[in-house]
């Protein structure tokens, strides 16, 4: 009998610096759809202006050797000057903001702030039947914040994708 | 719902969807399907193409003169890349037409397998939407959704990518009826608010214009008729851009002829003085408007357009129809009617008929060497009375074929107009043939854009396909010749053709009739030789090598700095000018 090994499936953190240049981004995503992999998450700005880099924060799911072919292909990119992943290169810090939106008034409205305050939220806007709170953290921190809500009268959210850096000092 | 395998919902949507030809090549990701057409009994007809940008163009003479969508089945990889020239032209033409390409199986997307091309990624720049189907569930639904989006709103091509295994696997199918939109759903119905301020504009003007384009044509035969209606009861002088001729007869006393770079000095004097222009489904093309900042500069302007995107694209819009021209031009009619409008155009008219005695369109004869607009004009004479299409390929052969054939209904004129695409005719005039197997099909050609797609002459005679390929033979690529004598100082840099094969003799290869002259007293007895053939026939109408095709806006001048011949009035082209193209 042929054993088939079953690889896990995992989603990696993946780090890349590029060229702010017209096309960039599609060069990055297209690489995604063509090849059949999968986007959980995307961030981009830049980062340099001196320069023109923008950092592109991407996370990816597949198995480790899905995972290291992708690394492969997005080094394989002229506009892209280096790739990490952060997921197995030594510790990361990542974050994540979401601006969310909720409507409700009466009990729902105290209930509301006593939730944000347990989980830190700003709140950045109200009207006399609306907040609009903003959250920073990790990626199942807002998850969460955003499932409590739910039953609360929960509108509209907007999440900016995870942003992450590595710990320490530059090897 | 019944449960099928992949390859046979996509037969089965086929034939749900009235599909009657099919363009295509086999290779090893459609193989399931090819299987398919073998077994079925009631498979719609398969046209062996011999290159799949010959099924594309193929599929656009089909979808162009029956106005129903051409359908083209290609392999995965090179399949898929062959055909994404006929995609990029239909898109420009918003011709609609549904390729169904292969792919490699889905376990195998993305390792660079043979014959693997990212196809949803290359060809997302030339088609209206795209689909790879992963789920062999969701085949139904695409194809359904696929004829849906190609053949409403403005048309157009697209593509599904359909892996290998998925041809393989079991599906569920469901008919078409049962199919619910609910992405894609085009305004058709003009807002009446716009039509009142378009009669409004109509019924203040002096000097009216209607310029039309291949969006009445797209529209259906409806939308032909109420514009003849709409254009006899106004009285207003009509010119259409290359892709809308026929929509309006050529015979009426209204008719201008057609307008911008090579149109008649009539249409582009009326474009350039009118008070007012009414465009019904054009899309103010570069090749129609010249010099943009000079375009029609005291006209208050009325677009028709399915398309809100073509609407104040480059040209601001004073009263903005959206909606299917079908129905615009109903709304419009119907509307004059009821308000009993009339409008004196006796000083318009006027204008326009001296503007006509100027003949733009004449040229020298000569009794020793065929003139190429007396070879058009030949043809023309030896075919209106027959139920004739036309194609072309692209350059000085297609300008002269626009100017001198006439046409009075629309279908009937099958060309490259936005993409500009050489080699077009040949393989279009193929699907032109297939769907109307007893009428006559000329493709006029030029000699170096026949070749482009000449293989495909086996593909005519395979499927007892008597086209006629029509060729203008100058020796030149001759649009090529004429602008760099007009921009260039007359450095013909490789635009002669040296060893041009033997037509007659590449005709008898392929097993069809070849026909040569280059007298103009013979043309006559050999055009009925070539129509009178029961089969294909290539024509090798040598003329004369000069000729140019007059007239001409050249680029980056406005309407009214036509140049009429070449030995009058030929300015500098300035240096903007020669940057475009």
């Amino acid at each position: 009998m042929i054993k088939i090994k079953k690889e896990e499936i995992e989603s990696h953190t993946i780090s890349l610096l590029v060229d702010n240049e017209a096309g960039v981004l599609a060069r990055v995503i297209g690489l995604f759809s063509g090849r059949g992999y999968n986007i959980e998450s995307l961030a981009v700005a830049e980062v340099d202006q001196d320069h023109h880099k923008s950092r592109i924060t991407i996370v990816t799911n597949g198995s480790p050797m899905t995972i290291s072919q992708i690394k492969s292909q997005l080094e394989r990119i002229v506009p892209v000057h280096s790739v990490k992943d952060l997921t197995t290169e030594g510790p990361s810090i990542e974050r994540e903001m979401a601006l969310i939106k909720v409507v409700c008034d009466g009990d729902n409205r105290e209930e509301v702030i006593r939730l944000s305050e347990v989980y830190r939220a700003k709140i950045v806007d109200t009207t006399k039947n609306s907040f609009i709170f903003e959250l920073t953290g990790a990626n199942d921190k807002i998850n969460s914040f955003i499932e409590m809500l739910h039953p609360l009268g929960l509108e509209d959210i907007s999440r900016t994708g995870l942003a992450a850096i590595s710990r320490g000092k530059k090897e | 719902m019944s449960e099928l395998t992949g390859a046979e919902v996509i037969l089965r949507a086929l034939k749900d969807h009235s599909v009657d030809h099919i363009f295509g090549y086999p290779g090893g990701a459609v193989l399931p399907l090819y299987d398919e057409l073998f077994k079925s009994n009631d498979a719609p007809k398969h046209i062996l193409v011999r290159h799949e940008q010959g099924a594309a163009h193929a599929a656009e003479g089909y979808a162009r003169s029956t106005g129903k969508p051409g359908v083209l089945l290609v392999t995965s990889g090179p399949g898929a890349t062959n055909a994404v020239t006929g995609l990029t032209d239909a898109m420009m033409d918003s011709i609609p037409l549904v390729c169904i390409s292969g792919q490699v199986p889905t376990h195998l997307i993305g390792t660079d397998a043979f014959q693997e091309a990212d196809t949803v990624g290359i060809t997302r720049a030339c088609t209206k939407h795209n689909w790879l189907v992963k789920d062999p569930n969701d085949l139904a639904k695409v194809i359904h959704e696929a004829f849906h989006v190609a053949t409403s709103g403005r048309p157009g091509p697209v593509v599904v990518d359909v892996p290998k295994d998925i041809q393989f696997a079991d599906a569920k199918y469901y008919p078409p009826i049962e199919f619910k939109n609910e992405n894609y759903k085009p305004q058709l119905k003009p807002d009446m608010r716009f039509i009142d301020e378009a009669i409004e504009l109509m019924a203040n003007s002096k000097k009216p214009v209607f310029y039309t384009g291949g969006g009445v044509i797209n529209s259906g035969p409806e939308a032909s008729h109420l514009l003849k209606e709409l254009a006899l009861l106004t009285g207003f002088p009509v010119t259409s851009t290359l892709m809308g001729l026929g929509a309006f007869p050529s015979e009426e006393s209204n008719w201008l002829g057609m307008l911008g770079m090579h149109g008649t000095y009539e249409a582009n004097l009326a474009m350039n003085e009118c008070d007012l222009l009414i465009n019904i489904g054009a899309r103010f093309d570069d090749r129609v408007t010249g010099r943009l900042d000079a375009f029609s500069p005291n006209s208050k302007k009325i677009h028709v357009d399915i398309d809100p995107s073509s609407i104040n694209k480059t040209v601001p819009i004073d009263v903005p129809i959206l909606g299917d021209c079908a129905y615009a031009l109903e709304g419009l009619l119907l509307k004059w009617k009821s308000k009993g409008h009339k409008v004196n155009l006796d000083s318009w008219y006027k204008k326009i008929n001296d503007w006509r005695k100027k003949d733009s369109l004449s040229y020298k004869n000569s009794s020793d060497s065929i003139k190429p607009q007396f070879a058009v004009e030949r043809l023309y004479e030896l075919t209106k009375e027959k139920d004739t299409f036309i194609t072309t390929e692209v350059g000085q052969h297609q300008m002269w074929a626009a100017q001198h054939y006439k046409f009075n209904k629309p279908n009937r004129w099958m060309t490259s107009g936005g993409l500009g695409t050489m080699g077009y005719g040949l393989p279009a005039a193929i699907g032109v043939q297939a769907a109307h197997p007893e009428s006559l099909v000329i493709d006029i050609a030029g000699e170096a854009s026949v070749l482009m797609n000449m293989q495909e002459m086996s593909t005519a005679v395979q499927h007892k396909l008597p086209i006629k390929i029509f060729i203008i033979n100058n020796q030149y690529m001759g649009m090529v010749r004429q602008w760099q004598e007009l921009l260039h100082g007359g450095r013909y840099s490789h635009s002669y053709t040296d060893s041009l094969p033997d037509f007659v003799k590449l005709a008898e290869a392929y097993g069809c009739l070849g026909v040569r002259t280059s007298s103009p007293d013979e043309l006559d007895k050999k055009i009925e030789e070539m129509l009178n053939y029961d089969g294909p026939v290539i024509f090798d109408c040598v003329v004369d090598q000069d000729e140019n095709c007059y007239p001409m806006i050249p680029s980056g001048a406005a309407h009214n700095e036509m140049l009429l011949s070449k030995d009058k009035d030929n300015k500098e082209v300035s240096d903007e000018g020669k940057v475009l193209i």
